[in-house]
């Protein structure tokens, strides 16, 4: 991994390599570089195998993460790719012509996190929704017991117990 | 609203032009109406006494529950020897196994699936998650109660129900029946607008007739 | 057998890649196979286009099981996840647990117990034969074989009993938990199970016998719904129907997680990557795990922990970072991505079930010029369970 790192790194300004496990690191990628990056580990490292592409929400720094997750099968590593896009107006070159099957983990971003990914393949079709008026629900900032709340109706009676004061009252019922 | 439902000129293969609205042309728009019983409750009884004989059920799985209805085909568990069968379209069923949680998207389906039921009509709601949302209780994309939406006969609780338990069930809809309490279909004739007005308030694309049958 | 179509009708293509189908010039029509159709798994659909009875485009619709798992899971702290995890995937929900829970175990440096190794292995084995038999009730039963699925659902739920007094649950058993399992084997378990096997073993020989010698099946099955192996790294194949392409994929040899580099085991490859193939693959497969699951009942410690020292659950944290984590469902690949912010909640979790490629972009590009009558043959034959795909 280590040394795949150092070979990467003369030929792309990649952030800090992050060992999760001894098969499984993660790397920082400028976005303007993923495409060679990608099209470099894929061709010239064995990544072949694009295992998952998805995003995470880092609301708090304003910023999406995207991870794209290579696997080389001879070598038995993983790699992740991370790419930060601002979170306002986020928006990515689509990798589809790469690896087709990342059309569909485009479509699901965009749905699902209103990442935009001009080019890809039925990219604004409904892929898992069906009629959503409000903001992205993979989104942070969506609260989905209040999306819940206000669409249905709620059968009386269900009571909920947030998990760690329910037990105090149950262990110390005086209140120690 | 989808493409394919939007009014079009259609040219028939004979090379005549015809005009086509696919939501009157193709669906009956009528309104259900409430079946009353018949004159002689004798007569009404026995008509219930049939019906709760043959329970044909539409093998539309909604949701996990549908797993638990394979093993009910077949010789183990062997649910045909209540009467109970399994029918891959609307028309021939009459009775709507909702297995399990409904996604908007689903719901959308199972109204429509309903709808083109035949009389008598009965449904059934499968595991907590029809009851009250279950482990989706705080989920944006699944319904909390069944019964906003289509009205229930019966619910069976378990998450999911075990097949014993689906047969107790059946047996109990069977009572129901029997005694002339499943009255699941009439009530959706008598609250329509109820229904539609909860109905669409979770659809946000409406895009087929209020009754489509 | 050399029968061409007729194929001037059909629709050419634009210039961006689309085809051009004009639907009312009458040559077209358009059909819905599912969500309510016999012909589906599960509740997905296709849309299909079709000139006479070939397939032009098809197109899969899912989304009809969503329930947002990884925006759940989001508000749900990391002992509250563990049970709904398993309602991902209904056909084989341990997969989820195992995944889930190492996971957790992954970015919170735990490590479980050996025992407790031997015992998620043992039960994920079982679940990729109950899955393995209801996938050969439904090849079988796409092609009008109804007979198969009686049999191979009769001892599916044989080994459902064995997972009833393992874990106290038939489908969803909720037995593997980040830091080990729940509970050890019951007494005379081994006596059953070994009961069981030898009743699937003689089942899969019935099953053979019927359907993979029988001349309907081969002749509607061999050479049909063919994947090239050069499409196995486009479009992210794996598991069997990568295996029945002649290329050895399997997550349990490549990456072996678990008690799997104690076993002896090789992945079972075909080599004409048809339906028939990849049904040959599975019930292989199955036979495998049968053996895999005596090998783990011969060699398996029976004392020991079955779960590691845990810190209290209610105050669980877990540091920053990020991990994913995979096993060899009976479909491909299965695998987590799981991110934590240092709180006491996942960030992030994302599930890769191995349908979500297989039935999405493959499925879209197989399906084209394949005669109506075989499309559920073929959906079949990639087996895919769209709730993996839509979570």
């Amino acid at each position: 991994m280590r040394e795949l790192h150092t070979r990467l790194k003369q030929l792309f300004p990649l952030g800090e390599l992050t060992e999760q496990r001894p098969d499984l690191a993660f790397v920082t990628v400028p976005a303007a570089f993923l495409r060679p990056t990608l099209l470099h580990l894929r061709d010239r490292e064995g990544f072949t195998h694009l295992v998952l592409l998805t995003a995470v929400d880092w609301l708090e720094e304003g910023q999406f993460q995207l991870t794209y997750l290579l696997t080389n099968r001879h070598a038995a590593t993983t790699l992740g790719l991370r790419v930060m896009l601002p979170r306002e107006d986020a928006r990515m070159e689509s990798i589809h012509e790469v690896w087709p099957t990342a059309a569909t983990y485009q479509r699901e971003l965009r749905e699902m996190f209103g990442i935009d990914f001009p080019g890809s393949p039925r990219l604004h079709e409904e892929f898992i929704l069906e009629g959503w008026n409000d903001i992205p629900p993979y989104r942070r900032d969506f609260d989905t017991l209040k999306y819940a709340r206000e669409s249905y109706n709620e059968r009386p009676g269900r009571e909920t117990h947030d998990p760690a004061t329910h037990m105090k009252q149950k262990l110390y019922p005086g209140g120690a | 609203m989808k493409e394919e439902l939007l009014k079009r000129v259609v040219k028939g293969p004979d090379g005549v032009e015809f005009e086509v609205e696919p939501l009157r042309d193709y669906y009956c728009e009528a309104p259900p109406a409430v079946h009353p019983p018949v004159y002689a409750k004798i007569v009404e009884d026995l008509f219930n006494w049939a019906r709760s004989q043959s329970i044909w059920i539409l093998g539309f799985g909604t949701g996990c529950g549908a797993i638990e209805m394979r093993p009910l085909m077949t010789p183990r568990f062997d649910a045909y020897r209540y009467g109970i069968q399994w029918r891959p379209t609307p028309r021939q069923a009459n009775l709507l196994v909702i297995s399990g949680y409904l996604s908007v998207k689903t719901l959308k389906r199972a109204i429509r699936a309903y709808e083109q039921m035949q009389n008598p009509k009965y449904v059934v709601g499968l595991g907590s998650c029809t009851i009250n949302g279950g482990m989706y209780w705080d989920s944006y994309n699944t319904i909390k109660r069944l019964d906003d939406y289509l009205p229930v006969d019966l619910y069976i609780t378990g998450c999911m129900p075990r097949p014993e338990a689906l047969l107790a069930g059946f047996e109990d809809l069977k009572k129901l029946i029997r005694a002339g309490k499943a009255e699941g279909a009439n009530q959706y004739a008598e609250n329509f607008d109820w229904y539609k007005t909860n109905q669409k308030r979770v659809i946000h694309d409406w895009d087929m007739p209020d009754y489509n049958w | 057998m050399n029968y061409t179509p007729d194929r001037s009708q059909y629709p050419s293509k634009k210039a961006d890649g689309t085809l051009d189908i004009d639907l009312t010039s009458g040559k077209y029509l358009k059909l819905w196979q599912g969500p309510n159709h016999p012909g589906i798994t599960g509740n997905m659909s296709v849309e299909l286009t079709v000139c006479g009875d070939e397939v032009v485009e098809g197109k899969t619709h899912v989304g009809y099981l969503h329930r947002g798992f990884e925006k759940l899971m989001e508000r749900r702290t990391f002992i509250q996840c563990f049970p709904i995890v398993c309602r991902i995937c209904v056909p084989e929900p341990d997969f989820n647990e195992y995944c889930y829970a190492a996971a957790v175990e992954d970015l919170a440096g735990v490590k479980s117990p050996e025992r407790a190794d031997w015992m998620r292995a043992l039960i994920l084995e079982m679940g990729r034969i109950n899955s393995y038999l209801m996938y050969l009730g439904g090849q079988a039963g796409a092609l009008g074989l109804g007979v198969v699925g009686q049999w191979t659902t009769y001892v599916r739920d044989l080994m459902l009993d064995r997972f009833e007094e393992m874990t106290g649950a038939r489908i969803y058993h909720m037995f593997i938990l980040p830091g080990g399992v729940r509970d050890g084997l019951p007494e005379g378990f081994d006596k059953r199970m070994e009961e069981t096997l030898r009743e699937i073993e003689s089942t899969m020989k019935d099953v053979h016998d019927v359907m993979f010698r029988n001349a309907v099946f081969k002749k509607r099955t061999v050479g049909q719904g063919v994947i090239d192996p050069a499409w196995l790294d486009q479009y992210g194949i794996t598991g069997p129907n990568a295996r029945a392409a002649g290329v050895p994929k399997d997550v349990r040899r490549d990456h072996p997680y678990l008690v799997y580099d104690q076993l002896d085991f090789e992945p079972v490859i075909g080599h004409d990557s048809d339906i028939y193939t990849r049904s040959d693959v599975r019930r292989r497969d199955l036979l495998m795990s049968v053996d895999l699951i005596r090998q783990i009942l011969a060699k398996m410690p029976r004392s020991g922990p079955l779960m590691a020292e845990m810190p209290s659950m209610l105050h669980w944290k877990i540091p920053r970072g990020e991990t994913y984590v995979r096993g060899e469902c009976s479909r491909g690949e299965y695998g987590y991505y799981l991110v934590t912010d240092g709180s006491g909640y996942p960030r992030r979790v994302n599930v890769r079930g191995p349908s979500y490629t297989h039935a999405m972009t493959l499925l879209e590009r197989m399906i084209v010029n394949i005669n109506i009558s075989d499309v559920a043959a073929l959906m079949v034959s990639l087996h895919t369970y769209p709730p993996e795909i839509e979570r």
